[in-house]
């Protein structure tokens, strides 16, 4: 193709297409307050759903008293496990193979747990009627500690027993769910046996959750004339939503619609299947009118999907001069009282085998198990793929402890163990297929900017200072490398409730070179509106301002696996690129019919087709849309349309190098950002904009969870982080200014290269932060300390190292 | 979050706010900014059958300074607090303060009154007015009676206010000398892990007298006259802050929260004073 003349460049900026920071057309609604949530969607004799919950992490319940409740004017149902059991709805499959009581089935096993759902005329008597429910317990002994759990003679999940195996395998013990291993034991160990040096740990990977502004909730709506059931709701997977809703209340798929109104924030907290939504149902299908459910905060933060909650012990081997000869990874996983992990089918521990991070390491193994806790139900991947945090906080957590061991440098020691540029595509010890990457220049672009060095003196200096009392403050440098893996995934190994993990794209070009686009996806703020919208504009060559996406409605988008994980751009934004190439294609063979020439001697040039070496005579692709239309075109159908199922060939493995300086105070333990740097590769940059703002929501996050962000319980299973006073959300005032920066290395099996980026920045950030705490004091002999790392934990690190008089 | 049904009311003026108390006893209380009491009613730890907004009624508002006596409207938001350039001036640890109270938008809503009547012992109004040995203007069906702050605070969300009474302003005589008010917070919004108030007079050079007192550090507010005590005459040197710091420990009894254990809370206690009492010292 031609070099870029003025003329065809701005043609090609005129598209608005790839690599362009176009502002995010979603913004318009969402800055005016016009956006449609679903708390917004009101239908005329709407009745209100709202939940008793159990106070107890462990009880039997005696008996439910529904007659008070009943008696207040206002009031149209009190539904019960009893209720639901007729239609088989008291229990629900869960993503993770196990099965979850709806509504509490003679036991609850978690504080919050759902156990009536009280219909009502408003949100108001709904909330009133709750109080009258009258329900006895009597206490169980609770268990929150997993490692108790599984020594303990007292039986969770009374439902399963006797069952020896479960969905993924033999049960050890009764409140053992599965053991998930990985890699080659047998080797590992015997590389650790053998080595010069081990470096052994191990980390507490705390529970926390991933907060949305907008809770969850639904709008269930029978029509009883037409038998049709509509579902608004906060569902990061509207299709699976609808499958899931047909399977479970016989309901044919054809007359469910499922739609995903304006989402206000996922991070994987919308993935799952919540009580809230089958009570909805029920009792739309039991009054005929629409039954809304929202939950408030409190609800969200203690019923629905946690994250994290991994317990990890790491061995890592290396030689005296710090090359990594095998790692060892077992991991105790707390799933709560049900196994309701979002994960695909036939990975009980998510992608946690990528725990040997961005290193050549030869040998490794991992083990898995999962345990039944008095504990909320989840294990969502919390602004991440599927447990990728936890396996990225551990590796980068463990080179640091071997750095300690090595006394080595933490950055050197990255270095001469990342996988080289040159070994991709790279086989992982334990089983992935890295697609590409150049991970030391990233690291050296890194290092360079932050003058890496220069911050080891000053940090050494300020060391000093601290010794001789000149000082309280000291200096930590953290850094991390990762490598995510993203955009599940292939249908061959990949599948949620059997259904592969492909995406969907259908495009209609209008008449007039306009074009609507819908796709199996649904931003819950990602800006998908807008970046897909690019995408098309790059392949079709029609100003993505002239091309509408739309997202959400199972009725008119295409199936899909919906958006988590990182996976609208790696699998839809394929799906969009390959739908685009199809119109491209029928395209090419109108250009030719319009120009009287041979399909081949016409050629694509961003926004129309030209005769080869005769660049005057062109149509451009609106000219093509209207013939698609008004002329009969021998040997082609009219009309300008194209579908495309992708099916991703593997996963994509998105990178990046950051570091952040610390300032932390001795004496209050409170942390001060001085700087965060962030380089990011995320293959092809589709928006730098947005790619920015992800950035920035993704380090947010992660330091929050560094910071001081968890779910904690108390002996009793109480939720002692219930409300956002506790619950750490940071606000503009404790976020840092973020720097970011870019390396290009794209993806080699993706349409684009593209490899996603809204979940790296928490991946990578969370070890980032943490190590900078846990670095500050490596000087004064600190190995590692948990998160969160707030001031008392911080303050707790000096104390127990002596550092307070 | 939904709160159980109650009444509104919406008085023009004192008398009206006091009928209302005295006809609905228990069952009513007041609202001034809102941002204790309304979140307890949605979550239905306060049950308030009859709420009354002072919200309209003019003789709570407004900041009069009187020569060296201030008087601060009960319904005077944490917003013009920090805003009036007055009362920036006579009392600048009000402002100081007042800007460490949790977030511009609370600020709007949140009042002094409110702040201060309530008996939240996270508040920072309550150990500000007993730094500044605030006086509190109560009124109630039997006339209007005056409180000092430092005897104002029986227990948590327990003081000498009947429940027929409303806190209508605080007076207190202008600061001199240093002043600071330093706290340690989780994060915005946050209540104090510890904070200190500071006011330290100078004459000749030394520290002529001290007013030293602590918040979230008890059940109630803490003034530690000790603390007070040991910066008198001093220079403020180190042997000094020890000292002063010993003798606050003394006076505080803190708990264990999400915020830390005991030992952790005692020692930035200690800590935040010590600031506090630079500070102040260094304005002085």
């Amino acid at each position: 193709m031609n070099d870029m003349t003025p003329e065809r460049e701005e043609r090609s900026a005129n598209l608005k297409g790839l690599g362009c920071s176009r502002k995010r057309v979603e913004d318009a609604r969402f800055t005016q307050g016009k956006g449609n949530y679903v708390d917004d969607v009101k239908m005329p004799g709407m009745l209100h759903g709202d939940f008793v919950r159990s106070p107890y992490a462990h009880a039997r319940v005696i008996s439910i008293n529904k007659d008070a409740a009943l008696a207040l004017d206002g009031v149209v149902a009190v539904l019960t496990a009893e209720d639901l059991a007729p239609l088989n709805l008291h229990w629900m499959p869960t993503l993770a193979g196990d099965k979850q009581m709806v509504l509490a089935d003679g036991k609850v096993l978690f504080q919050g747990q759902e156990v009536a759902f009280v219909v009502a005329r408003d949100r108001y008597v709904a909330a009133d009627a709750v109080e009258l429910v009258e329900v006895e317990y009597e206490e169980l002994p609770v268990i929150t500690d997993p490692f108790e759990s599984l020594k303990s003679d007292v039986v969770l999940r009374e439902d399963l027993a006797g069952q020896t195996t479960g969905p993924h395998g033999p049960r050890k013990h009764h409140n053992h769910i599965f053991t998930w291993e990985q890699g080659d034991v047998k080797a590992t160990n015997q590389v650790l046996d053998n080595a010069e040096v081990v470096a052994e740990e191990s980390m507490y990977y705390h529970r926390t959750h991933p907060c949305p502004l907008e809770t969850c909730g639904c709008v269930a709506s029978m029509d009883k004339v037409n038998g049709k059931l509509t579902l608004w709701g906060t569902f990061q997977a509207p299709h699976v939503v609808r499958t899931v809703a047909s399977m479970l209340s016989g309901i044919e798929e054809h007359n469910i619609r499922v739609i995903s109104p304006d989402i206000g924030g996922g991070f994987g907290n919308k993935v799952g299947v919540y009580p809230g939504y089958i009570c909805s149902i029920v009792a739309s299908i039991v009054t005929g009118v629409p039954v809304k459910w929202v939950e408030d905060r409190m609800e969200n933060l203690m019923a629905t999907a946690f994250a994290r909650d991994y317990w990890m012990t790491g061995k890592i081997a290396a030689t005296k001069e710090g090359k990594i000869t095998g790692l060892h990874c077992q991991v105790t996983a707390d799933h709560g009282g049900f196994d309701a992990c979002a994960d695909p089918t036939k990975f009980p521990a998510g992608f946690m085998n990528i725990c040997t991070g961005s290193y050549d390491i030869p040998v490794a193994y991992l083990g898995v198990d999962g345990v039944y806790t008095n504990k909320a139900p989840g294990g969502v991947s919390y602004r991440c793929s599927f447990r990728v945090t936890e396996a990225v906080y551990f590796i980068e957590r463990m080179i640091e402890v071997l750095a300690i061991e090595l006394n080595m440098d933490a950055a050197e020691l990255r270095r001469i163990n990342f996988i080289k540029k040159e070994q991709f595509p790279y086989q992982s010890a334990l089983g992935w297929e890295y697609d590409s990457g150049d991970y030391h220049t990233a690291w050296d672009k890194a290092l360079k900017t932050v003058d890496y060095e220069g911050l080891r003196k000053e940090q050494a200096e300020q060391v000093a200072a601290f010794k001789r009392g000149e000082t309280r403050t000291l200096m930590g440098i953290g850094l991390s490398f990762f490598t995510e893996i993203v955009g599940a995934g292939p249908v061959k190994n990949c599948d949620i409730l059997g259904m592969g993990m492909f995406d969907s794209c259908e495009i209609r070009i209008h008449p007039t070179g306009s074009a609507v686009a819908r796709l199996g996806t649904i931003s819950q703020g990602q800006g998908h509106a807008t970046t897909f919208a690019q995408i098309l504009a790059s392949e079709i060559g029609l100003s993505a301002d002239s091309i509408t996406i739309e997202e959400g409605d199972t009725d008119t988008a295409p199936y899909g696996l919906g958006t988590y994980g990182s996976r609208s751009t790696p699998v839809a934004g394929a799906a969009a690129a390959m739908a685009g190439r199809k119109i491209r294609a029928k395209a090419q063979m109108i250009a030719a019919y319009l120009l009287e020439v041979h399909d081949d001697d016409v050629e694509f040039d961003v926004d129309r087709f030209v005769v080869k070496g005769v660049p005057e005579r062109f149509k451009t692709m609106k000219d093509i849309a209207y013939a698609a239309y008004n002329q009969a075109i021998p040997g082609l159908e009219p009309g300008l349309e194209a579908v495309s199922y992708y099916d991703p060939p593997n996963m994509t493995y998105p990178f990046g190098a950051y570091v952040c300086v610390m300032d932390i105070d001795v004496d209050t333990g409170v942390p001060e950002i001085r700087r965060f740097y962030a380089l990011d590769d995320c293959g092809t940059r589709i928006n730098p904009m947005i790619i920015e703002g992800q950035v920035h929501g993704g380090l947010t996050e992660a330091l929050a969870v560094a910071l001081g962000q968890e779910i904690a319980y108390d002996k009793m299973g109480n939720v002692k982080t219930a409300t956002l006073m506790d619950f750490f959300l940071p606000t503009a005032w404790e976020v840092p200014n973020f720097e970011t920066d870019h390396t290009v290395t794209p993806s080699p099996h993706h349409p684009i290269g593209a490899k996603g980026v809204g979940e790296s920045p928490h991946v990578g950030g969370v070890p980032c932060f943490s190590n900078a705490v846990q670095d500050a004091f490596r000087p004064f002999g600190l190995r590692h300390t948990n998160m969160p790392h707030d001031h008392w934990r911080i303050w707790q690190t000096a104390n127990d190292l002596g550092l307070h008089e | 979050m939904i709160p159980a049904a109650f009444d509104y009311y919406r008085p023009k003026d004192v008398e009206g706010v006091i009928a209302l108390l005295q006809e609905h006893g228990d069952d009513a209380r007041v609202l001034a900014g809102g941002h204790s009491l309304i979140p307890m009613m949605k979550l239905r730890m306060a049950e308030v059958p009859h709420l009354i907004d002072l919200q309209d009624i003019a003789a709570l508002k407004g900041i009069t300074i009187d020569q060296d006596t201030i008087t601060i409207g009960a319904m005077v938001s944490q917003h013009e607090l920090i805003n009036h350039d007055g009362l920036s001036a006579a009392a600048p640890i009000l402002r100081e303060a007042a800007l460490q109270i949790a977030d511009p938008q609370v600020r709007y809503m949140g009042t002094v009154g409110g702040n201060i009547a309530n008996g939240d012992p996270g508040n920072d109004m309550p150990g500000l007015m007993q730094c500044l040995d605030a006086q509190i203007n109560l009124l109630g069906p039997d006339g209007s009676r005056t409180v000092a702050a430092r005897d104002y605070y029986e227990a948590a969300y327990m003081t000498d206010r009947e429940d027929d009474e409303i806190l209508i302003s605080v007076v207190f005589t202008a600061p001199v000398g240093g002043f600071a008010y330093e706290k340690q917070k989780r994060k915005i919004g946050d209540y104090a892990t510890a904070a200190a108030a500071v006011q330290i007079a100078k004459v000749d050079g030394k520290v002529a007298s001290a007013s030293i007192a602590m918040t979230n550090l008890s059940d109630v507010p803490v003034w530690s006259q000790g603390a007070a005590d040991e910066l008198a005459g001093s220079v403020c040197e180190t042997a000094t802050l020890k000292a002063a710091v010993a003798a606050m420990l003394g006076d505080i009894d803190p708990t264990e929260d999400n915020r830390g254990p005991v030992a952790f809370k005692r020692h930035v206690a200690g800590i935040i004073l010590t600031r506090a009492i630079t500070r102040a010292w260094d304005r002085a």
